[in-house]
């Protein structure tokens, strides 16, 4: 029999099927149009032209004048002195930036994984009448503005804020802990601005493992933390790894944390791209090219999830 | 008198895969008749053709002689019971069976008046101002029933509707559809993969397998003289022994099995002894003598015996190995062989068929 | 022997959690009906921030602000919704076209491409086409960035919504119009709401796109408090803070609460027996 598997596919209605008159057939361009119109025209378009002012030249009140060139990149990665006529060396500068940047991602998506995980997996653990109400406590923060949390925080652990009077109160500490204006405050606001995407996917991981597994491991005789590290971790690796990304990826290009909590010496990428774009210091061909920079590593790291991702499921459809 | 639906070469293809070959039947008025396969076979995309969910790639189907294939569904007098009901759950009970006729113009008060008296029908008349949600799962389905009966449709078709039910309210249902079916006089078209259900309320079945009509006939054409190996095989119990037909004179056939044994039997649609042939004998259609006795057509030994009660069951074994399956009637006079024994098998006329692969 | 669902420490982590996570917002909903001037001491209860947002100096400036705010987030919650419905219906409902896998990367552009991305993006656009940032930039770009957030509810909404009931409403003699206006939608608009919801949340909180599209003298109440907290953290910001948190709250609550309804209006379970 032609085409068909010996116990008969069902046909994918959905996908396939259907008579042309049913569902929203023959009408989907005329649906999709006004999204294809306003995010082609202004996201699209935008970042195209984004690109192309990455290789302008720079109008010193703001602004580009229409000659190309690579000088915004070429101030980004190579110094030649201050006139521009020593050899050529690495520019550190921002690079640095970009790399404290990565750096101060990196911790706060660390203290998101080891503050969410056990939440996560307590929130899953739950009877199932309670875990809504968790997850709601969870995330009804997040809709909270992110600037008045940011500002909050700072509040909070400012010198002779709450927090600090408290700790001097009971005699833990002699003096106010300085905690704004350091990298620690950055990291701290990271991870209070990004946790509950952190939580979220790790928790939808831990809802679905099947707890029959670690009865198995605990049967054959691993204790609670090696079955822990040894099945518990790799099978819900998906969830771990989504709510890194989720965490990882806007803190890279966060802009309301470090300028507010890390003051002038904190400085990363968002407030190097931000500071292009202020009144007549400005430099747009080179914020734009540091956007460009910015906007490459979160796709490298979107991509590779994106492979990763497939690949997994490649693995499992073959098992 | 016309038929009520006339389906002729109908063919539906999703890209590459064919869900039906080239489907021919008819259905006269007034019948119970069920596409009955297994999934996959192509009943429920046969019957979403008719309904108009799904456009043919070729071929007619006709209700009551006209062409209907290039109609919307919301021009066919045709109306359906789906699988899971699919009621509106934003809609009272009333609502629902009063939809089909809002959308064909019927006024309100008239409308009301009639979905109340369907709702009587199936009697819920109680629940008129619930939401579906509210129904159990038995009173969901008589909503559906009202709901596909009150525009008085010209066919009804059933897809799987009892599949979702618990089995005594499935039992109970078929009585129920059966008796409607006669009370309203309405073609219905039912689809199942239930032979059960097939058997107890159909006028007649239309098996399908692999996007074909394998057969057409009552209960007892389907079970009593299958056409096919597929047929006597999905429909009931049966034993399936291989069967080279050494010579077929005035439509018997003399054939060989694969432990030596020579049997003659009606040779059916069988013509010549080309192509794989099967003998197809159901558990219940012979008797046991002893073995080699002049009345044995099969010499076996009895496995396991398994007490059913009103029922014996025996699992058997061929001298060539192929497994054989016997019903006996647990009654008075029954002895009950021995696992180990070797007993005969001799068949009741006419219960040997030869049937094409 | 606990089970093995069960690892010490764990529960006092999900508790601190919570701690970390509202602590700020409650102190500094405490802290905005300090009667003190002084931020760092406690004066008694007191309305007076409150009365100072309204009647104070500052009042003008932040009643224009909300405005701003309150508006662009209405004319934008509501043009990504229409967007995002129609998108969604398209999407579930439309069956297979070949720009599918596009679209969807299109529609979730905005949340991939880091937001000052867009900012800095979205701002040489305006610059270049010659249109002063305002009020309509900032609409624009609110509009465009809320798609995503309006999409992801309706889009899961309708595909949990079996196509069996639009089969059913065609069988019974309904055109495609009447079967879109009498039964799809009634039964996405639980989603639909919550997709309105999100992306009005989505467009008053947002800072980062709205500082570069703004254009001189226009603020929206993010932009004005970042002004203002830039020279300090002051109570009367306090105050309107806490008021804009109880907004949010409300509203999600809201959300959550409009789902929970729609959990019921999902499809009826056959299997059950009793009602």
């Amino acid at each position: 029999m032609a085409g068909i598997a010996p116990d008969g596919p069902t046909p994918d209605r959905s996908a396939k099927g259907g008579a042309r008159s049913v569902g929203m057939r023959g009408l989907t361009l005329p649906l999709l149009l006004p999204a294809w119109a306003v995010i082609g025209i202004f996201m699209v378009l935008p970042v195209a032209l984004m690109a192309i002012y990455s290789v302008l030249t720079k109008e010193f009140r703001g602004g580009v004048i229409w000659d190309f060139t690579l000088a915004a990149y070429d101030q980004f990665f190579i110094d030649r002195g201050l006139f521009g006529d020593e050899p050529a060396r690495i520019e550190w500068t921002y690079v640095a930036i970009f790399w404290r940047s990565l750096w101060q991602a990196g911790v706060a998506t660390l203290i998101c994984l080891i503050v969410g995980f056990p939440t996560a997996w307590f929130i899953a653990t739950r009877p199932a009448g309670s875990r809504p109400v968790w997850l709601f406590a969870i995330t009804i923060p997040y809709w909270v503005n992110l600037l008045i949390r940011t500002v909050s925080l700072k509040f909070l652990i400012r010198d002779n804020g709450p927090l600090n009077s408290a700790l001097v109160a009971t005699g833990l500490i002699d003096g106010p802990l300085p905690l704004v204006n350091t990298d620690l405050a950055v990291q701290l606001g990271l991870f209070y601005s990004y946790l509950p995407f952190m939580v979220l996917p790790i928790y939808a991981a831990v809802e679905r493992y099947d707890f029959a597994l670690s009865e198995a491991a605990a049967d054959l005789y691993a204790s609670r933390w090696v079955t822990l590290r040894e099945i518990v971790l790799p099978v819900v690796r998906p969830g771990i790894i989504a709510g890194c990304i989720l965490v990882f990826v806007p803190s890279l290009g966060a802009f309301l944390a470090p300028d507010l909590l890390g003051g002038a010496r904190n400085f990363m990428i968002g407030s190097l791209i931000d500071e292009q774009f202020r009144g007549s210091q400005g430099n747009w061909p080179f914020g734009a090219a540091a956007s460009m920079i910015l906007m490459s590593m979160v796709l490298i790291v979107l991509v590779a999830y994106a492979r990763n991702q497939g690949r997994a499921g490649a693995g499992r459809a073959r098992r | 008198m016309t038929d009520a639906i006339d389906i002729r070469g109908v063919v539906k293809r999703y890209g590459s895969v064919t869900a039906l070959h080239g489907v021919s039947l008819t259905i006269a008025d007034n019948e119970f008749f069920t596409l009955l396969g297994p999934s996959g076979c192509g009943k429920t995309t046969l019957l979403r053709c008719i309904a108009g969910f799904e456009d043919v790639s070729a071929g007619e189907i006709r209700l009551f002689g006209q062409d209907i294939a290039a109609q919307d569904p919301n021009h066919r007098p045709v109306n359906t019971v789906f699988q899971q009901y699919a009621l509106f759950p934003h809609m009272s009970v009333i609502d629902n069976v009063g939809f089909g006729l809002k959308m064909k113009g019927m006024a309100s008060a008239e409308r009301r008046a009639r979905a109340g008296r369907m709702l009587e029908m199936v009697h819920l008349s109680d629940f008129a101002d619930r939401l579906p949600a509210q129904l159990s799962g038995g009173q969901q389905q008589r909503v559906a029933l009202a709901r596909a009966l009150a525009p008085e449709p010209r066919v009804l078709l059933l897809d799987e509707p009892l599949s979702a039910l618990d089995l005594k309210l499935r039992q109970a249902m078929r009585v129920e559809l059966k008796s409607l079916q006669e009370q309203t006089g309405i073609t219905f078209i039912f689809v199942t993969h239930d032979q059960e259900e097939a058997l107890t309320m159909s006028d007649r079945i239309a098996v399908m397998s692999q996007g074909r009509v394998q057969q057409i006939g009552t209960a007892r054409e389907i079970y009593e003289t299958p056409v096919n190996r597929f047929v006597a095989d999905f429909i009931g119990e049966t034993n399936l022994v291989a069967a080279r037909i050494d010579s077929i004179i005035d439509g018997r056939a003399e054939v060989t099995l694969p432990g030596g044994q020579r049997l003659s039997c009606a040779a059916g649609a069988a013509t010549s002894g080309a192509g794989a042939h099967h003998l197809s004998i159901r558990p219940e259609r012979l008797n046991l003598v002893a073995a080699g006795a002049a009345g044995s057509d099969l010499d076996a030994v009895v496995e396991r015996v398994v007490y059913l009660g009103t029922d014996l069951h025996l699992m058997a074994r061929l001298d060539d190995g192929t497994p054989f399956n016997v019903r006996l009637q647990n009654s008075a006079g029954t002895t009950i062989p021995a696992a180990g024994a070797r007993v005969g098998l001799a068949f009741e006329p006419g219960a040997a068929r030869l049937l094409a692969d | 022997m606990k089970g093995v669902r069960h690892f010490p420490g764990f529960a006092a982590m999900a508790v601190a959690c919570l701690v970390i996570l509202y602590a700020p917002l409650v102190v500094v909903t405490v802290y905005s009906f300090n009667g003190s001037t002084s931020i760092t001491t406690w004066g008694g209860f007191s309305w007076r921030w409150y009365t100072d947002v309204f009647t104070g100096p500052e009042s003008a400036r932040f009643a224009a602000a909300a405005w701003n705010s309150l508006s662009i987030a209405v004319l934008a919650a509501t043009g990504a919704t229409a967007i995002a419905t129609a998108a969604a219906l398209a999407m579930v409902r439309g069956g297979a076209f070949a720009a599918r896998p596009a679209t969807f990367a299109l529609i979730n552009l905005p949340l991939m491409v880091p937001e000052i991305v867009t900012a800095v993006a979205t701002l040489i656009f305006f610059s270049t086409i010659g249109l002063t940032t305002g009020y309509l930039t900032i609409l624009i770009a609110h509009v465009t960035f809320c798609i995503p957030f309006a999409y992801l509810p309706i889009a899961a909404r309708l595909q949990g919504i079996d196509d069996s009931y639009e089969m059913a409403a065609r069988d019974l003699y309904a055109s495609r119009a009447q079967a879109l206006r009498l039964i799809l939608l009634p039964l996405m608009m639980p989603g639909v709401i919550s997709g309105y919801l999100l992306a009005f949340i989505i467009s008053l909180d947002d800072f980062i796109i709205t500082n570069f599209v703004k254009g001189a003298g226009m603020e929206t109440l993010p932009t004005a408090i970042f002004g203002s907290v830039k020279q300090g953290i002051k109570p009367n910001i306090m105050a309107i803070s806490s008021m804009m948190l109880a907004v949010s709250v409300l509203f999600v609550t809201l959300s959550y609460l409009v789902n929970r309804i729609g959990q019921r209006t999902r499809q009826p379970d056959p299997a059950r027996r009793t009602p």
